[in-house]
C-alpha cells in the first residue's frame, strides 16, 4: 500500500430527484456531501445500513450516476466531467445481485469477453479466447463454463463470473458494491478469500461496501461509516472496531450478533430506539440525533464537522467526549 | 423436564416438480419441549424453512409427505384435514416470515389483519378483539398504536411491520412460534431491535420458538438447543455451547471456520468451505455433505451415515465420528461387527 | 442412546473408511445438460398442441398459395371463354366437347366466376397475396416499430416525451381515410413511375392500392409496436447488467443491440406474430370495400365481395374465401398465443 492517492472524492453530492417542480421539488439526498480518499493498494470498507447511500456513493464515484455536485479525482486527475471510456478500464465495479447483473441472453464467455471486445483488447479471435479463459481459471472457473448460460449456475459460481468480468479490463480499481450479501454463508468465505488473492496478486485497489461489518473490517484496511447520506466516521480497521467513537457505530457494532455463546451472554447490547428516518426528510442538524442517547439541543441546530479527532481517525459528532 | 410439544419422526417430504423429485427433507427428527428455543441453522436448499412449514401442514402440492410422523401438541399433522389444520394454524402454532413487505396484505389496514386471527379462533367481539389489538401492539412496542391500527402496511417502516407480524402471530397465544428468517431483510440495528423483543415476548409469555436463520451470530445469543441442516437432513444437534464449542460435524465446524469474526484481533485467514451447495434434483447416494468434506472417506460416498450420540443431547450424522465411536468402544471391549 | 454400537448388521469393508480421492469426489458432480433460451421455449412450444395443429395448418396453406398456382393448369387471370359460372367439378359444353375428342381436360374444383376464371386458382392467389401482405406488412412494422421504440425507451426524459406524443397523434389518425387518400392521390405519380423507369413495372401488377396500403403500414401501424418495445425496454434497461455493460464502457447503439433487443426478442416475436392476422384481416378489408389489390389480380378480400351478389345462386363462392381468410387467421392467432406461452419470460418460471 503506498501512500499515493488514487481515488478521492470532494463534497460528494448526489440528491436523486423524485417528484414534485419548483418549491415542491421532492430531494432524496442519497450523498450529501461526502470527502474521503482511497490509497494506491489499499481497500476501504464503507458500512451503513440500508438508505445511508453508500452504494450511491460507489457508483457514483464511476460517474455510473452524474454527481450533483463535487469533484472526483481519480490519479489526481479531475474526473468529474471527463470522457469516462479510456477511465472504465482503470475503474470497474462488481456487483450485490449475481442473478441480475449478467445477461442471461449471453454465455459466460461472451459476458466476459464484451469488456474486450469494447476497449479493442484482442487482435484476433484466439487472442480473446485465451484472454478470456485466463480470466475464468483465474477466478476459479474452467473453459467448459464459457459456453454455458448464467442460470446454470449456483450464485457462488455467477459471482465469479461477474468478478472475472471486472477482471477483464486490467483493472487498477474496483468498487465491490455488497458482492457477498446475496450469498449462502458457506460461500461468502471463499468469496471473500478470492478478492484477497486478487488484491495481492494484481495489485488492485478496492471500495468495499457492504453492511455487515464482520467481513468489511476483516478485508479493509480503513473503514468509512456512513448514516443518512453523511459519512459519521473514519478509521483504520481494528481502530474503527475497538475504539470508536461516534454513538451510531458503536450501536452499530453492538447490533452485530457474535457467533460466541459466552460473549454473546456478556456482551451488553446497545439497542437504538425508532426507525431509520426517511430520506426525503432527514432530521435538522445531525442526522443521527433523533436516535442518540446523548442528543443535545446543539444537535439538532447544527450540523457536526467530520474532523479528526485522532491520528487517521475522523468523526462526526459534538459530544465526543460523552460518549461512553 | 417441561412437556413434550413438538416429536417428528423420520419425516422424508419431497417436491415433485416438472423437472424431478426434490428431496427437500430426508429422514429429519427432532423433539421441542414447551419453552424450548430451537434454532435450525442451514443454507438456501437445506430444508430448514421446509421442516416448518411441515409443521403447520403448509407443504402442499407440488410438495408432498412420504414418510415419518410429526406430531405436536396432541396432533398428528399428518393425517388431519385441512380444515383442522386451520384451527390450528395461527392458534396453537404461529409463524413470522422473513419479508414483511410481502407477508402483509397492502389492501388491509394493520388493524384488520391483527383483528382477522383473533376473530378467526376466538369467538370474541369486534370491539373486544379490537382492544386485543391496540394491546397487542402496545406489547411488541409500537407507540401510538391507536393511530398504527388504522393505517396501512406501506405507510410503516420494515421494522414495525416485523412488530405488527410478531403482533398476528401472537394474537391467539400460540405454544410454538416459528419463526422463518424474521431479520434477514432488516438493518443491523433493526435486527438487534427485534431480536430483543422476541426474547423478550418469550419471557414473558413462555412459548418455545423454532428460529429459523443462517446467521450462527443469532443462534448463539437466542438458542438453546440448535440442529443443523444440510440438503434436507440435520447433519448436527446439540445444545448451543455443545455446538459452538465441540463441533463434531465437518460442515459445522467449517461454518465456524468460515466465518469471520469481529472481535478478532489478528488477521485470522477465513478457511472456506470448498464446492458448491448440492444440487437438490441430482442429490448424492451418501452423505450430502460428501463431495465438499476435507475428511471424505470412501463410504461417505457410498452410505448415508446413522447417528452418533456424542453425548445425551449431542448427536451428529457423520461416517467419521461414527468410526470414531466404534474404536472407542472397541477399545472399551465392546464388540461391534 | 447406545447406538454406538450398530444393531442392526451392515457389511462394513474397513476399506470403505480410507480417505476418498479428488476424483472421486468430483464424479458426484455433474453439471446439468445446457439449456439454451430457444431450446426451452421451443420444447414448450412442441408440448401446446393446439400451436401445433396451427402450425401446420400454416404450413400447409402456404404450400397451397405458392406452390400451388404452379401445379395447376389454369391461371388466375385466364378466362376461359365458354365456361363462365360453373360448379365445382361441373363442365361446360365446350369442355364436355373437348373431352368426348379424346382430350383431357381438367376439372374446376371450384368452379369459376362470371368471367370464367377458376375459382381454385384464384383462392390460391388470394391467399398468397394474403400472406404476403401479412409477413411483409409485420416485418415493415416489426423494424419501423422496434427501432423508434427502443430508441424512445432508452433515452427517456425529454426524447421520450416528444417521440411518444407523435405517437399519440400517428395513433389518433382514422387509417382508412388515410388509405383512401392515398391510394387517390398516389395513383398517377405510381403510375407514372412505373411506365418512365425500368425495373417498377411490378407496380401495375399488385396495384397502387396495395403499394399505398404498405406505404400506410409503413407511417401508421408501426406505433402499437413502438409502443410494446418502449415499455419492454423501460423496464429492461433498469435491469443490472445494463447498468454492468455502462460501467464496462458499453455505448448505447451496443447496449440496445447487444442486451436489450435481445432479451426482448420472445416479446418481438410473439407480437409480430399476432400482428400478421391484423394486417391481412386489414388488406382483405380493404380490398373488400374496392381499395386493395386491383383486377385481374385476386384477393380473398375482393372475391368474397364480388360473390356477395351471388350468394343464393353461387354459395361455395363466398365460402371459400371467407373461410380460407378465416382458417388463415385463427392459426396465425393462435400460433402467436402458443409462442407467447413458451417464450414468456414471467411465466418461465
Amino acid at each position: 500500500m503506498s501512500d499515493k492517492k488514487l481515488v478521492e472524492v470532494q463534497n460528494l453530492k448526489q440528491y436523486f430527484h423524485v417528484g414534485g417542480i419548483g418549491k415542491q421539488k421532492k430531494l432524496v439526498k442519497a450523498v450529501d456531501d461526502v470527502s474521503f480518499y482511497i490509497n494506491k493498494g489499499e481497500i476501504l470498507g464503507l458500512v451503513g445500513e440500508s438508505g445511508c447511500g453508500k452504494t450511491t456513493t460507489g457508483r457514483t464515484l464511476l460517474r455510473l450516476y452524474e454527481p450533483s455536485s463535487g469533484k472526483i479525482f481519480y490519479d489526481g486527475k479531475d474526473i468529474t466531467k471527463a470522457n469516462m471510456l479510456p477511465y472504465r478500464r482503470k475503474m470497474q465495479i462488481v456487483f450485490q445481485d449475481p442473478y441480475a447483473s449478467l445477461d442471461p441472453r449471453m454465455t459466460v464467455g461472451d459476458i466476459v469477453g464484451e469488456a474486450i471486445d469494447i476497449h479493442k483488447l484482442a487482435a484476433s479471435k484466439n487472442e480473446r479466447t485465451e484472454k478470456i479463459l485466463t480470466m475464468l481459471e483465474r477466478v476459479g472457473l474452467n473453459s467448459e463454463h464459457a459456453n454455458r448460460y448464467p442460470h446454470e449456475f449456483s450464485g457462488g459460481q455467477r459471482q465469479r463470473i461477474g468478478i472475472a468480468r471486472a477482471l477483464a479490463v486490467d483493472p487498477e480499481f474496483i468498487v465491490c458494491d455488497e458482492p457477498i450479501s446475496a450469498l449462502d454463508v458457506s460461500i461468502q468465505a471463499q468469496i471473500i478469500n478470492m478478492f484477497e488473492r486478487l488484491q495481492q496478486e494484481m495489485g488492485l485497489t478496492y471500495l468495499f461496501i457492504a453492511h455487515d461489518l464482520s467481513v468489511v473490517k476483516y478485508i479493509s484496511n480503513r473503514i468509512g461509516v456512513m448514516y443518512l447520506g453523511k459519512l459519521v466516521e473514519l478509521a483504520e480497521s481494528d481502530e474503527l472496531t475497538f475504539h470508536s467513537v461516534h454513538p451510531y457505530t458503536r450501536s452499530l457494532i453492538s447490533a452485530i450478533p457474535i457467533a460466541d455463546p459466552i460473549m454473546a451472554r456478556a456482551h451488553k447490547r446497545i439497542v437504538l430506539e425508532g426507525d431509520v428516518p426517511s430520506p426525503l426528510n432527514p432530521p435538522s442538524g445531525c442526522r443521527f440525533r433523533t436516535r442518540c442517547p446523548y442528543a443535545t439541543t446543539q444537535c439538532a441546530e447544527q450540523e457536526p464537522e467530520f474532523k479528526e479527532v485522532s491520528a487517521g481517525h475522523y468523526a462526526a459528532c459534538h459530544n465526543l467526549d460523552k460518549v461512553r | 423436564m417441561s412437556e413434550l410439544l413438538l416429536d417428528i419422526k423420520g419425516e422424508r417430504l419431497s417436491f415433485f416438480t416438472s423437472v424431478g423429485e426434490v428431496k427437500a427433507l430426508n429422514d429429519v427428527s427432532l423433539q421441542l419441549r414447551e419453552g424450548e428455543v430451537l434454532g435450525i441453522v442451514g443454507e438456501s436448499g437445506s430444508g430448514k424453512s421446509v421442516t416448518a412449514y411441515s409443521i403447520m401442514g403448509l407443504t402442499s402440492y407440488p410438495g408432498r409427505l412420504i414418510g415419518g410422523s410429526i406430531w405436536f401438541n396432541g396432533h398428528q399433522i399428518e393425517s388431519m384435514s385441512e380444515q383442522e389444520l386451520r384451527k390450528m394454524r395461527g392458534n396453537e402454532v404461529s409463524i413470522i416470515f422473513q419479508d414483511p413487505m410481502t407477508s402483509l396484505n397492502p389492501v388491509f389496514s394493520i388493524g384488520n389483519q391483527i383483528m382477522e386471527v383473533i376473530l378467526l379462533h376466538t369467538n370474541k367481539s369486534k370491539q373486544e378483539a379490537y382492544d386485543r389489538a391496540k394491546n397487542l401492539l402496545e406489547l411488541v412496542g409500537i407507540n401510538e398504536p391507536e393511530k398504527r391500527l388504522h393505517q396501512y402496511p406501506h405507510e410503516l417502516s420494515g421494522g414495525m411491520r416485523q412488530r405488527v407480524m410478531i403482533a398476528i402471530a401472537l394474537a391467539c397465544e400460540p405454544k410454538l412460534l416459528i419463526a422463518d428468517e424474521p431479520t434477514t431483510a432488516l438493518d443491523m440495528t433493526i435486527q438487534a431491535q427485534i431480536l430483543e423483543l422476541i426474547m423478550e415476548l418469550r419471557r414473558k409469555l413462555g412459548m418455545s420458538i423454532i428460529m429459523i436463520t443462517h446467521d450462527l451470530g443469532i443462534v448463539a445469543n437466542m438458542c438453546e438447543k440448535i440442529a443443523v441442516m444440510y440438503a434436507g437432513k440435520i447433519v448436527e444437534y446439540g445444545t448451543v455451547d455443545e455446538l459452538f464449542y465441540q463441533p463434531a460435524h465437518e460442515y459445522t465446524k467449517g461454518l465456524l471456520l468460515s466465518i469471520p469474526k469481529l472481535n478478532a484481533t489478528v488477521h485470522e485467514p477465513l478457511i472456506p468451505i470448498e464446492g458448491t451447495p448440492v444440487d437438490m434434483l441430482n442429490p448424492p447416494a451418501g452423505c450430502p455433505f460428501a463431495p465438499r468434506c476435507a475428511s471424505c472417506m470412501k463410504i461417505c460416498l457410498k452410505e448415508m451415515p446413522p447417528c452418533t450420540y456424542l453425548s445425551e443431547t449431542h448427536y451428529t450424522a457423520c461416517w467419521l465420528r461414527q468410526s470414531e465411536a466404534w474404536q472407542l468402544s472397541l477399545a472399551e471391549g465392546g464388540d461391534a461387527k | 442412546m447406545d447406538n454406538n454400537l450398530p444393531s442392526f448388521h451392515l457389511k462394513v469393508d474397513p476399506a470403505d473408511f480410507q480417505p476418498a480421492t479428488q476424483e472421486e469426489k468430483e464424479s458426484l458432480i455433474v453439471m446439468r445438460e445446457s439449456v439454451n433460451f430457444w431450446h426451452d421455449g421451443m420444447r414448450r412450444l412442441r408440448k401446446n398442441n393446439i400451436a401445433m395443429v396451427s402450425l401446420v395448418v400454416i404450413v400447409l396453406v402456404s404450400i397451397f398459395a405458392f406452390l400451388g398456382p404452379q401445379i395447376y393448369p389454369y391461371s388466375y387471370e385466364q378466362q376461359n371463354r365458354g365456361s363462365e359460372n360453373l360448379a365445382p367439378f361441373e363442365y361446360s359444353q365446350d369442355e364436355i366437347a373437348l373431352q368426348n375428342s379424346g382430350e383431357k381436360v381438367f376439372p374446376h374444383l371450384m368452379g369459376t366466376d362470371s368471367l370464367a376464371r377458376d375459382t381454385m386458382v384464384r383462392l390460391m392467389m388470394g391467399s398468397r397475396i394474403s400472406l404476403l401482405v401479412g409477413i411483409i406488412a409485420s416485418a415493415i412494422i416489426l423494424l419501423i416499430g422496434s427501432f423508434y421504440g427502443a430508441i424512445s425507451g432508452y433515452f427517456g426524459g425529454t426524447v421520450d416525451n416528444v417521440m411518444m406524443r407523435l405517437v399519440d397523434i400517428i395513433y389518433s389518425v382514422p387509417d382508412i381515410l388515410i388509405i383512401i387518400l392515398l391510394s387517390v392521390t398516389l395513383k398517377y405519380p405510381l403510375n407514372a413511375l412505373a411506365e418512365s423507369v425500368i425495373g417498377f413495372g411490378w407496380i401495375k401488377v399488385i396495384g397502387v392500392p396495395l403499394i399505398s396500403i404498405f406505404i400506410v403500414f409503413a407511417l401508421l401501424y408501426w406505433v402499437g409496436m413502438a409502443r410494446i418495445v418502449r415499455s419492454q425496454i423501460l423496464m429492461l434497461k433498469e435491469q443490472e447488467y445494463v447498468t454492468a455493460a455502462r460501467a464496462l464502457g458499453a455505448s448505447s447503439a451496443r447496449i440496445i443491440k447487444k442486451h436489450l433487443l435481445t432479451n426482448c426478442i420472445g416479446t418481438l416475436i410473439v407480437t409480430t406474430t399476432l400482428q400478421i392476422p391484423a394486417a391481412i384481416f386489414t388488406e382483405s378489408f380493404l380490398s373488400f370495400i374496392g381499395l386493395g389489390v386491383s383486377a385481374p389480380m385476386p384477393s380473398l378480400g375482393s372475391m368474397a365481395s364480388q360473390a356477395i351478389g351471388g350468394i343464393t345462386t353461387y354459395p361455395y363462392r363466398l365460402l371459400a374465401p371467407a373461410i380460407m381468410i378465416s382458417i388463415i387467421i385463427l392459426s396465425f392467432n393462435l400460433l402467436g398465443d402458443g409462442l407467447r406461452d413458451a417464450f414468456d419470460p414471467k411465466l418461465k418460471n
